[in-house]
């Protein structure tokens, strides 16, 4: 298993790809983080649908990563694309066989596969988290918001809660790309059809009937990020999206394991 | 100890629009170089990758180094291959890809610069995939194929995209590789490649096996033919009159007649056709080569 992970590695920690993920989660980390200090007074909102954070939110123990927690759900979405490209690119390319031959065992190989994109995941979320807890202290004099209980053994309890939820949700997004990845064994159809649905179709059903929000996938995924909303408990979105994600898993590894490679 | 590399049983792939492969049975003795032959669509990479366990038979069974290709896991340590040509990640290097593999299967990184060498990709080895030429790119993909050190190396069409000069340094290669005891299982559309270097010959016709055995027995099997040009095209007809009435088979193709006869029968059509006025302008007995076999026994002029 060890092989196939470091052999996954090599693949990951090429600049392109790492820089540029890396890139994306953290300018999506930066402006989430800015909105929400630099826009604090502002009618339109300062967050994620236009609500409103308030100063005396951002003064408590979490007020530190707030900001990350909002941008969990984006992080995901960067997860499933790296996880489904570079999933079902091993179809596009034909490299698949060649994985195959040096390592027969599909499920060690898809699991070997899955933690190298984990650890890539964790990288992920372990930077964006430090440039947004550093965003929002530099903001906060600025955005005149109160840092006392940041640093408070109840702030690092709530820093560390925050960063096991993002993780958490941005590997569930990933294995959802891989799974998709599986399915499609194409990089664009697994992109697509994996952002069009968490980020619209589910967005569309559920503003027309908000009830549906509390059942679909990517808003149980992204609730865990932030570790519950009003609408959605954080037990009941953990409970529903790791079934999701277990069931999708389960159907992929049988797929994976038992299909002929024939390209 | 088994003494055969591979062992195929009445194997059979079937999927929906028939049989890719049908019952084929054939052996390949272990050290030998093996041609596997037959036209497009004949079934041979199917063959291939149900030998490497990527895709399931639907019927019989086979063995690579006497283990069941039911458990690829006890085997493909021990096989290189390169399958319907060469896959690799466009945005690595040749060595960084190589290196996935070796590490993909605990093999030694060292031996990953010794192969870039050994396939003439030195000075390359660095350059991105994307930037390959086919010739390049199909010489990594023998090099991967040889990162494991193979006890068989299974390679489908190797020499696509090789200038002459890379079609010989592969000819070699394989040799030298068979003169070391690995076995080399190799499909190819250059026949007078594979009868230069291959013991053992197994041939494909839409899915089924209609020969394997050694090239010497292959070709001992087929008649010599005589070819047969004369001055004026007309007289042709005559001369597969003359081979009629002798009791050999004849025909034109291409204004030229081929007569399967004995090379010593050559002298008395010569005499039989002066006698009849015909000037000759080529009188070839030739020896059966594989490409005459191949197309004798596939049926496959195209």
């Amino acid at each position: 298993m060890i092989r196939v992970v470091l052999a996954e590695w090599r693949k990951l920690r090429r600049p392109t790809l790492f820089l540029g993920t890396l890139g994306a989660a953290l300018f999506f980390t930066g402006l989430t983080t800015t909105f929400l200090y630099l826009m604090i007074d502002s009618q339109r909102g300062n967050s994620d649908r236009g609500r409103q954070v308030s100063r005396e939110v951002l003064n408590l123990a979490g007020g530190s990563v707030y900001g990350f927690a909002s941008v969990g759900g984006l992080l995901g979405i960067i997860a499933l694309c790296v996880f489904a490209a570079q999933t079902a690119q091993e179809y596009t390319y034909g490299t698949l066989r060649n994985l195959l031959v040096r390592q027969p065992g599909r499920v060690r190989l898809l699991l070997g596969k899955l933690i190298a994109m984990k650890i890539f995941a964790l990288f992920l979320v372990l930077i964006a988290a430090i440039v947004s807890i550093g965003i929002s202290y530099g903001l906060s004099t600025k955005a005149k918001v109160t840092t006392d209980l940041w640093f408070t053994s109840a702030g690092f309890h709530t820093i560390g809660q925050t960063l096991l939820n993002v993780t958490i949700s941005v590997i569930y997004f990933g294995i959802v790309g891989m799974v998709l990845g599986l399915l499609s064994r194409s990089p664009i159809s697994a992109i697509s059809i994996g952002v069009l649905w968490m980020l619209i179709i589910e967005n569309l059903i559920g503003a027309v009937k908000p009830v549906t929000l509390k059942w679909m996938p990517g808003n149980q995924l992204q609730t865990i990020a932030q570790g519950g909303s009003t609408e959605v408990s954080y037990s009941h979105a953990l409970t529903l999206g790791s079934i999701y994600v277990l069931v999708g898993a389960v159907v992929a590894v049988v797929l994976f394991s038992r299909r002929d490679v024939a390209n | 100890m088994t003494t055969l590399a591979i062992s195929v049983k009445d194997l059979s792939k079937k999927y929906e629009t028939g049989f890719a492969v049908s019952h084929a049975n054939f052996e390949v003795p272990l050290g030998t170089i093996c041609g596997f032959v037959g036209p497009n669509g004949a079934g041979k990479t199917t063959t291939i990758r149900m030998l490497l366990g990527l895709i399931s038979p639907t019927g019989g069974s086979a063995e690579i180094l006497g283990e069941s290709i039911n458990h690829p896991e006890k085997y493909l340590s021990h096989v290189g291959a390169m399958i319907e040509g060469p896959a690799f990640y466009p945005a690595l290097s040749g060595a960084e890809n190589l290196k996935v593999l070796a590490t993909m299967g605990g093999l030694p990184i060292e031996r990953v610069d010794q192969l870039i060498k050994t396939v003439g990709l030195e000075g390359r080895g660095h350059s991105k995939y994307k930037t390959y030429s086919l010739g390049m790119k199909q010489r990594l993909g023998i090099a991967a194929a040889l990162l494991p050190n193979p006890k068989i190396l299974i390679l489908d069409e190797p020499t696509n995209g090789l200038d002459p000069e890379g079609i010989q340094e592969v000819r070699d290669l394989l040799k030298r590789l068979a003169s070391e005891g690995t076995t080399v299982f190799v499909s190819s559309h250059l026949l007078s490649e594979l009868e230069l270097i291959s013991e053992y010959i197994v041939m494909l016709r839409k899915g089924e096996v209609v020969f394997a055995g050694t090239m010497e027995t292959l070709l001992l099997q087929q008649q010599p033919v005589i070819l047969v040009k004369t001055e004026n095209s007309k007289d042709l007809e005559k001369i597969v009159a003359i081979a009629h009435a002798d009791g050999h088979k004849a025909t034109i193709r291409s204004e030229v007649a081929h007569i399967e006869g004995p090379a010593d029968w050559a002298g008395t059509l010569n005499r039989k056709a002066f006698e009849a006025g015909i000037t000759l302008t080529e009188l070839a007995p030739q020896l059966p080569n594989l490409e005459e076999t191949f197309f004798e026994l596939t049926g496959d002029r195209t």
